[in-house]
């Protein structure tokens, strides 16, 4: 059998562990494919090469796979994606100037968004009065759950995160320097950054994103529709090789092995102890060494993560509804949830049953249980949102 | 908008590559063009000099900052837009192929715009040649130095002249279908081990 070549882009984070280790372990040779792994620098270069055909399959972020489809922020290449390569998976860090802050106003658990972000919106008042600039955080994409997550969670504590805060973008590789140097106050990235900005003592992680939505796909592995329609075999080879590979990362004795693959320099290219705590769910959350654990901080394939779900689909192009990215109409939202390829997924792995981990599959801290048909209705009972643009 | 009162900003940082790409952009008339290499509050530089047309890096990280520039503008200020439009997938192609990338201020007729790309595109192709050349020159140089440190070792363990040890190496590059370069690098690795 005369094996098949593919080019597939990775952003070096964590949640590119799948992808990695099927390449790195010999899945996805095993599968027939020859795959050269070309590690990237931003998401518009992974965007812009998948779209071009010069990659044939790429570490997505999740809705950027939604925007390309409804040609938002770039040229419309409709993406499908059967395979999720991480739900979860990021954190919100903040300065020790802002954990202090953040305390003095605290009224509640320190691990429940809604009283962490009653105390930012206290913080974000206090600074108004005393005629500070606002607070200014980082994310990494303007179509990307880090920027969705902070909105969500602010958002319900009373902070607009248009007017009462500046949101930034900043490659993830900036964003620890730029929290050091005082450029930003947070930032929402995925592993390993918030470890290292912890490591380096500049930064608290204040939440894991899992506090706010108990499940968000994160990156998806996307591939350009019409690429999948031609290459049904080579996907679902590829489908086949990840899966075997988010089986080998969530098997606890193989940890240490998949950290080690990971931590490569022409891979992610941190250290290994890292990663490993992000793959544990077990981070280092404070300079001072404090620890916190949680089964659901990063899933790789546990919980039938991969298995791509439309209704997660749909609730980032509702984000992107209420934050005026665009408009709320029925054929968007056809299309934004047809991007997710349940399908593509089961005919590879074999047709298997969906879990329902939370009741409306998202598992938001905060507003009504999400509904995927009735878009505009949902977002009519959250306060703060934006009107698309005509 | 005639070519010189269209501002232009690149933001790259190879200090040469900015430099080859400034002055193809002068010669061509376009005179008001700036170069920013700091990525540091970027945006906030960005929109301080408020260009027309803004030529970055494909390497550099911080394309995606510029992605979050087109995004707010839409919504709050003015709108910007990449340059080539949905039906010009070939312009978008030259333009990664050559690892640029060009992000232009709505409202600049496309046809004022297409000379810049053509032209930044050239530039960063002519640049990726020369940084090539460079390359290649800078490890012939490398080759150089490992054979004749290879040629001294030979001769003096040998006991053969410079011309001796130069034959015996090509010979046996030749034997193993090797480059003299890798033998010789054979040579000194044997000779660090042994000492």
């Amino acid at each position: 059998m005369s094996s098949k070549s593919l080019r597939v882009g990775f952003i070096p984070l964590v949640d590119a562990a799948a992808l990695i280790v099927a390449v790195d372990k010999g899945f996805a040779a095993e599968e027939g494919l020859d795959v050269t792994l070309v590690r990237e620098v931003s998401w518009s270069n992974v965007r812009d090469k998948l779209n071009l055909g010069l990659f044939d399959a790429a570490h997505l972020l999740a809705p950027v796979a939604i925007a390309s489809s409804l040609g938002l922020g770039h040229v419309k290449v409709p993406i499908a994606a059967p395979f999720t390569l991480g739900v979860n998976g990021n954190a919100i860090t903040i300065s020790p100037a802002l954990h202090a802050a953040i305390m003095a106003q605290i009224e509640g658990e320190t691990t429940d968004p809604m009283a962490t972000a009653k105390a930012l919106a206290r913080v974000v008042a206090a600074r108004r009065d005393n005629g500070l600039e606002p607070l200014t955080f980082g994310m990494t994409f303007p179509f990307s759950t880090h920027n969705y997550q902070l909105r969500f969670w602010m958002a319900a504590g009373g902070v607009d995160p248009d007017e009462d805060v500046r949101l930034v973008v900043l490659p993830p590789p900036y964003m620890v320097d730029s929290l050091a140097n005082g450029h930003v106050d947070a930032f929402c990235v995925g592993a390993p950054w918030n470890s290292i900005a912890v490591d380096l003592g500049v930064g608290h992680i204040l939440h894991f994103v899992s506090d706010i939505l108990v499940r968000a796909a994160e990156k998806v592995l996307a591939v350009r529709q019409r690429w999948a329609d031609d290459n049904p075999d080579t996907v679902a080879a590829l489908v086949r090789a990840c899966q075997r590979a988010a089986a080998f990362i969530e098997k606890p004795e193989n940890r240490a092995v998949a950290a080690d693959i990971l931590a490569a320099p022409e891979r992610i290219g941190v250290d290994a102890e890292v990663i490993r705590r992000t793959l544990d769910g077990r981070l280092k959350v404070s300079p001072d060494g404090r620890i916190r654990e949680s089964g659901r901080y990063l899933l790789v394939g546990r919980e039938d993560a991969a298995r791509p779900d439309p209704v997660q689909a749909a609730w980032l192009y509702a984000q992107m509804v209420r934050w005026g990215q665009t408009a709320a109409t029925t054929e968007a939202l056809r299309i934004a949830k047809s991007v997710f390829r349940p399908d593509l997924y089961d005919a590879a792995i074999g047709a298997s049953a969906p879990a329902r981990v939370v009741g409306d599959g998202i598992g938001a801290f905060a507003g009504p249980a999400f509904d995927p048909n009735d878009i505009a209705g949902h977002l009519g009972s959250f306060v703060i949102r934006r009107r698309p643009p005509t | 908008m005639p070519a010189e009162s269209t501002k232009i900003v690149i933001v790259d940082e190879s200090p040469i590559r900015a430099a080859i790409l400034q002055e193809g952009l002068r010669e061509a008339g376009f005179t008001t063009v700036e170069h920013i290499s700091e990525m540091q509050n970027l945006l906030a530089r960005i929109y301080a000099i408020d260009p027309d047309v803004i030529v970055i890096d494909l390497e550099n990280p911080s394309r995606d900052v510029l992605e979050q520039m087109f995004q707010v503008s839409r919504a709050v200020r003015r709108p910007i837009a990449m340059f080539v439009d949905q039906s010009d997938s070939a312009s978008i192609q030259a333009s990664v192929d050559a690892g640029v990338s060009a992000y232009i201020v709505d409202g600049l007729k496309k046809e004022r715009i297409k000379p810049v790309l053509d032209l930044c595109i050239s530039r960063f192709n002519a640049f990726a040649r020369l940084q090539d050349e460079l390359d290649r020159t800078k490890s012939a140089l490398e080759e150089r130095k490992v054979i004749d440190r290879a040629k001294g070792l030979l001769m003096k363990l040998k006991g053969l002249t410079e011309d001796e040890a130069y034959v015996l190496m090509r010979s046996t590059a030749m034997r193993e279908k090797k480059k003299i370069a890798d033998i010789a690098q054979s040579i000194i690795t044997a000779a660090e081990m042994l000492k």
